[in-house]
């Protein structure tokens, strides 16, 4: 093997070891900022020692074994906290003459719980979300804070003192290392889901000519969802999103079109859809209605995308019941957003004069007033109603709204057919 | 029952030039999937880069081997693959003698069953069961939809 | 990015014979780490080729041909298809998996196709605009018909 191919796998062997290697090491030093140096440390070292010695069989084991001698060597040079350091590395000492023989099973028990307080450790609510997205990739995804950075289209510093200062807070809060319980779970767990999504929407958001790790955001926010959904195989919410996420991947391919233009769900090719990714997010679905999630928001979101993923033509498309889980998603939500998007699949189920109906009540709404899709979605219903003076006035007040110049384009000339259409019948 | 179809070149066949697909062959090759989407049949298909990009690990008296691609015996490689859930072996093979192949050396189609639940004893079953619950539950295709 | 991990057959595989218990809870052992490490999308084992068929391409003419077919080496008896950060990444777990053989066996691991890969052959995206132009007009047509 040539050095930069050793490299390459090395690179690989940490990316599958790195979060079970941190959260082992967390779990006895008690400081999520130490063990992750600890595991750079231990990658150094195979750097330097696998390509003449070759990878060992058991490269995760050895990358533990190398960070708890480090650890070990760090709490005998800690002078100032010595008692407690030493108690430190007396536990890891013990706790490897007693599972000599059988390291990696002796790290492998716990492993599933080391990695469930690693991520309500990166996802804690005293850190920023821009924090908690940097230590979530970095601790769990085992990414680079260059590719971090590369990814979040922000300068490396940055995202390097993001992570350092997170790592600061943590400490400084003595945020401990543990599985919230009870009534917390919930609300900690709806922050880790938060921040799973974001990382997934950060990737979805890339377009054509972007950097590679951009859409590689949505493959690493899957893994994630993946993970997490086994971890806390009965939270229905978890499946909720991972269902909502395998769906939404699985039209990547489609959705954007030959020069990079974006191609609407009704008008994508539904032959390019990843029909395994589609499978595995009506099983992800399923799981969750089974658990008495179907009523959680990403669960609704999610049944909202498997209606369009089961339909095999767009005509097939289920409206109706499109317009019931909306309806359902409003009351958990209470988004304008969310309603004005309801009215769409009301307007689809019963016609257009029952979406506007809904589209009027929201005209009013504060939070809406500058979203030039509200607009928008009002001229196309005036327009399937033959209310073609109206509509126009809708389409260029949208289109003054927008600060996207393609779509501006594409409203202003809607306006202008809405003008010729008016004149025709006047 | 559950199919995959595996694309891979007639080794008798006589070696022609790779020309780039014509456009009524990309046609029919959008026109097949297509087709199979609607009949609901279609489990996944996907195309599978030439070796250049791939790798084979060989295991020779317990030793890991990995060569990296490409690979010569270009016969012995599979250029895409089908997943298909029909009624009846029968149903499998028509539906690949409908496949528009011809895509470079593509001209041999091998239809082979893929294992179901059923398929499997139940003192295996038991064994799975105890040894990998999180993945058999990930196996969505072995039960009867 | 996206990996198919091919396991090819073997006389044993193609005689049908069914792993023994130790192979089985070593290869079981093997997919629930996979599917926990959220690598796993999609895992399959295959039938002898005696329970399969070919069709064979030549100019105008199909022929079917009934399995089992010789040329164990060229059949596939199981695969896994696997969402990794790279195929180095794809390597490192075929290393851990348990021989799924008795004897002597290979295991191929091949990239599955993404948009990306076509970048190089097709910059300006006219090849994929040429693809959903002859999907619209054969759409059209179809529906003409109707």
């Amino acid at each position: 093997m040539t050095a930069s191919a050793t490299h390459r796998a090395i690179d690989a062997v940490f990316r599958i070891e790195s979060a079970k290697l941190i959260a082992g090491l967390a779990r006895i030093v008690r400081d999520v900022g130490l063990a992750e140096e600890l595991a750079q440390d231990a990658l150094v070292t195979a750097l330097e020692r696998w390509p003449e010695s070759g990878i060992p069989d058991n490269p995760g084991a050895w990358l533990m074994a190398t960070a708890k001698h480090r650890a070990i060597d760090h709490a005998r040079r800690s002078k100032r906290i010595e008692r407690k350091h030493e108690e430190i590395g007396h536990a890891i000492e013990a706790e490897q003459q007693h599972a000599a023989p059988d390291l990696e099973a002796a790290i492998d028990e716990d492993v599933g719980d080391d990695l469930l307080r690693l991520v309500f450790t990166a996802c804690h609510p005293v850190l920023s979300t821009e924090a908690r997205v940097a230590l979530t990739l970095r601790l769990l995804g085992g990414l680079t804070t260059e590719e971090i950075a590369r990814a979040f289209l922000v300068p490396e510093p940055t995202v390097a003192q993001r992570i350092v200062r997170a790592k600061r807070t943590l400490a400084e809060a003595k945020v401990p290392f543990e599985v919230p319980r009870g009534e917390e779970l919930a609300a900690r767990l709806s922050s880790v889901l938060q921040v799973i999504y974001l990382i997934f929407n950060e990737g979805y958001s890339a377009t054509a000519g972007d950097d590679w790790m951009r859409p590689a955001l949505c493959e690493d926010a899957l893994r994630l969802g993946r993970i997490l959904a086994e971890l806390l195989p009965k939270e229905p919410e978890i499946h909720g999103l991972v269902a909502l996420m395998e769906i939404q991947a699985s039209r990547a391919r489609a959705r954007v079109g030959p020069s990079g233009e974006p191609i609407l769900l009704l008008d994508q090719n539904r032959a390019r859809w990843d029909h395994l990714l589609i499978r595995r997010g009506l099983t992800a679905l399923a799981r969750a209605e089974a658990l008495g999630g179907a009523v959680g928001p990403y669960a609704l979101q999610a049944a909202i995308a498997a209606c369009h993923a089961r339909a095999r033509t767009a005509e097939e498309t289920d409206w109706k019941r499109i317009a019931a889980l909306y309806t359902a998603l409003v009351e958990v939500t209470a988004s304008p957003v969310v309603e004005l998007n309801r009215a769409v699949a009301f307007s689809m189920a019963f016609g257009p004069a029952a979406g506007l109906l809904l589209v009027d009540a929201l005209v009013s709404e504060p939070s809406l007033a500058s979203y030039h899709l509200l607009p928008s979605v009002r001229g196309d219903l005036l327009v399937k109603l033959g209310r073609d003076a109206e509509a126009r006035v809708e389409f260029e007040r949208a289109a003054s709204l927008t600060k996207n110049t393609r779509e501006r384009a594409f409203l202003l000339e809607r306006a202008a057919a809405c003008a010729r259409a008016s004149a025709r019948t006047d | 029952m559950r199919f995959m179809i595996c694309a891979a070149p007639d080794p008798n066949a006589p070696k022609t030039e790779q020309a780039p697909p014509s456009d009524e062959l990309i046609a029919a090759y959008m026109k097949f999937n297509e087709d199979l989407t609607k009949a609901g049949v279609l489990i996944t298909a996907e195309g599978v880069n030439p070796g250049r990009q791939g790798a084979r690990l060989g295991i020779k008296d317990g030793k890991r081997v990995v060569l990296d691609g490409p690979f010569v015996e270009t016969k012995e490689l599979v250029g895409g693959f089908y997943l298909i859930d029909v009624n009846s072996r029968e149903e499998a093979i028509e539906w690949a003698l409908r496949c528009p192949t011809g895509i470079g050396h593509d001209d041999i189609l091998t239809i082979l069953p893929m294992t179901d639940g059923e398929d499997i004893p139940p003192e295996m079953m038991a064994i799975i069961e105890k040894v990998a619950p999180t993945w058999l539950r990930h196996q969505a295709g072995w039960k009867k939809e | 990015m996206k990996f198919m991990i091919l396991v090819k057959a073997t006389q044993d595989s193609e005689a049908g014979t069914l792993p023994s218990e130790e192979l089985l809870t070593a290869m079981m052992k093997y997919n629930e780490e996979l599917v926990k490490a959220g690598v796993m999308l999609a895992g399959e084992g295959l039938h002898p080729s005696s329970k399969g068929a070919r069709v064979r391409f030549s100019g105008p003419n199909r022929t079917v041909l009934d399995g089992p077919f010789a040329e164990t080496k060229e059949l596939v008896s199981g695969f896994w298809i696997w969402q990794v950060r790279s195929k180095e990444e794809a390597i490192e777990w075929v290393k851990r998996m348990p021989n799924p053989m008795y004897t002597d066996s290979e295991v191929e691991i091949r990239q599955v196709f993404s948009p990306e890969d076509f970048a190089p052959i097709d910059p300006t995206g006219e090849m994929r605009a040429k693809e959903e132009r002859l999907r619209a007009e054969s759409e059209e047509r179809l529906a003409g018909k109707k």
